[in-house]
């Protein structure tokens, strides 16, 4: 069966407690696109995304990716959902007692049945992509912050997801090293055809990369839309947001 | 700094502040104000601040809680010629946008706190017996497909909990049966039992004093270490990877600890015992008795049973120590402070089921008459 979209949220709700985070949130995202979730700190970014993974279960709502449904599936069911699927955190979450090279090769290990040797050539091979190739035997302590991020991407692509989830991708990066990321970010989305959903409020990256854009505000969509066009909302506060004045 | 008080107006209060009004004079004038203002309590209170050179973020919050406190009483506070720069300051922590709370506070009355404590302790015993219960299910997983753990994780465990551990084990138990041969002496000396002291010592060290104390030191540093190192991994987002990868936190991180701690614990108890033997044998060999009579003595003392009654209890102690250990690491909230109350509430945790298992064994032991 053909999909047109590769994730659909439907009126998605989450509580923490009494307090409601996201209220009926609803969008598609398309095959290749690099989809942005963008908002204030605090207005339910990560929470969407940690939902989207199937982190946290809803309170409401139903999430489907690429057909099918996160939140009523079965446990294997939701492990073949996730298959598809790759994540990076926004602290790079690489383990820590393992190399690069390890790292990279852990999802292999654990979800595959290749060969040593073949695991060993696709992590390379990940770590080539992301330019890491000279570095695969430092530890995730040893490296840089960018570093870390990229390594934690070339894992996150080890078993070839179709779409990756990036938390803050450049938090904490300087503007160089973010660009740098920004540019491997396209280059494997125009050579690998994969859906970044990136969570993110650095407004350079949301202009050079993003093909669509939400804006969240205090849990709700208030925006949708390319990021020229949402520069260029009528909303006072997407305006705002998206040009980088203050909110009076 | 001057500070003078002039209260020849019944109705009115006049503070009257002149040079510096920063953090050091502020410190000083501070109580001082509180005290004029409690004493006197006018209606109006006037703040003359023409002759103030200098205030600071301090001053301004000696002028703010003074009409605060005005306020309250439903007075009135008048600060009279501040000049217009430190005005400015005012004005400006008056006037900064405030951004809601995105956490709503609910108040609660005692019942509704009551219920909310009652909820938290069936809802922890609840995720205990759910982690119990995965745990059981994800080793049987392992144990039947035992390609299924990281060997290499497991053998780093095993080093662990295991030969690193070995030193203070056997210290341990060496000085524990010296002291308790030592302390046992001058007793049996009075009857001229001294002989009966392998008997002491030997059976003491199997059935509990190897055990509990093995187990005890575990908790100390194996249930701390399994809680600290999974807490970091949890606040480094490092388990919620693991989940988005379809890998089951618990098979990964918590059945090869618990079978390294399984697999070395029935040796560390061997080791403390022997080596608690040695330092009662030297006592023993001090008082006169030679290793062939402490050894054929220590042989007509202790039966199997009693060793395999402890090393059944070391068994179960090592599983409760490994299992508490690792549960309050998963259950590591947010930020290096978490780490810290986990590391502590595992070593607690660990030590108050240890009595309350060692109570069961001794129950169940005297039943069966082991």
């Amino acid at each position: 069966m053909e999909h047109k979209f590769i994730i659909k949220i439907t009126s998605l709700v989450a509580k923490y407690g009494k307090y409601t985070v996201l209220d009926k949130i609803s969008f598609t995202v398309m095959p290749g696109e690099i989809f942005m979730i963008v908002g204030g700190s605090g207005c339910g970014k990560t929470t969407l995304l940690n939902h989207i993974v199937g982190l946290l279960p809803p309170d409401a709502g139903d999430i489907i990716i690429d057909g099918k449904s996160i939140v009523h599936a079965a446990e294997r069911e939701r492990l073949a959902i996730l298959r598809e699927v790759g994540v990076l955190y926004q602290s790079g979450a690489l383990f820590g007692s393992m190399n690069l090279l390890q790292n990279v090769q852990f999802p292999l290990e654990e979800l595959t049945n290749l060969p040593d040797q073949a695991i060993r050539e696709i992590a390379n091979n990940k770590l080539d992509m992301v330019g890491l190739s000279d570095f695969k035997d430092y530890m995730p302590a040893e490296v840089s912050g960018g570093m870390l991020k990229r390594a934690a991407i070339a894992r996150a692509m080890a078993l070839d997801p179709k779409i990756l989830f990036l938390d803050e991708p450049s938090s904490g990066l300087d503007p160089i090293i973010a660009a740098e990321l920004d540019k491997l970010i396209e280059n494997l989305s125009q050579t690998l055809g994969i859906t970044f959903v990136i969570v993110s409020h650095n407004l350079a990256s949301i202009f050079k990369i993003a093909t669509r854009v939400i804006l969240l505000d205090q849990g709700k969509i208030v925006a949708i839309g390319s990021p020229q066009q949402l520069s260029g909302n009528a909303d006072p506060f997407v305006r705002k947001f998206f040009n980088r004045e203050l909110v009076t | 700094m001057t500070f003078q008080i002039d209260d020849s107006d019944q109705e009115k209060l006049k503070l009257v502040f002149s040079g510096r009004l920063d953090i050091d004079t502020v410190a000083k004038l501070w109580d001082s104000c509180q005290l004029t203002l409690s004493k006197y309590q006018p209606h109006i209170l006037v703040l003359d601040l023409k002759a103030i050179d200098y205030c600071d973020g301090a001053g301004i919050a000696l002028i703010q809680n003074l009409q605060k406190q005005q306020k309250q009483l439903h007075k009135t506070c008048i600060v009279k010629e501040l000049k217009p720069e430190f005005q400015h300051l005012i004005d400006f922590i008056e006037h900064q946008p405030h951004q809601n709370s995105v956490q709503h506070e609910f108040t609660s009355n005692l019942s509704e706190q009551l219920g909310q404590i009652a909820v938290d302790v069936v809802q922890d015993i609840s995720d205990n017996l759910i982690f119990l219960g995965i745990l059981a299910y994800q080793s049987m997983l392992v144990l039947f497909n035992p390609k299924r753990i990281r060997w290499k994780d497991f053998w780093r465990f095993v080093d662990i909990t295991g030969p690193k551990a070995f030193p203070i084990v056997a210290l341990t138990g060496f000085l524990i049966g010296l002291i308790s041969t030592f302390q046992a002496a001058p007793s049996f000396q009075m009857f001229g039992a001294e002989i009966f002291m392998v008997n002491l010592v030997g059976l003491g060290l199997t059935r509990e004093m190897g055990p509990l104390l093995v187990a005890v030191l575990l908790a100390g540093r194996t249930a701390s270490s399994f809680a600290a190192e999974i807490g970091t991994m949890k606040i480094n987002q490092e388990i919620d990877a693991l989940s988005t990868m379809g890998i089951n936190p618990i098979r990964f991180l918590v059945v090869p600890r618990i079978m390294a701690t399984l697999l070395v614990t029935p040796a560390l108890e061997a080791f403390f015992i022997l080596f608690g033997l040695l330092g009662s044998f030297v006592v023993m060999s001090y008082l006169g008795f030679t290793l062939d009579a402490f050894l054929t003595q220590l042989h007509q003392a202790v039966k199997v049973k009693d060793c395999l009654g402890g090393l059944v209890k070391i068994f179960i102690f090592g599983w409760v120590i490994a299992g508490v250990g690792c549960l309050h690491g998963i259950k590591t909230r947010f930020g290096a402070q978490a780490v810290g109350v986990s590391t502590t509430q595992a070593v607690v945790s660990s030590l108050i089921m240890l009595v309350i298992v060692d109570g069961i064994f001794a129950v169940v032991y005297y039943v069966l008459q082991v």
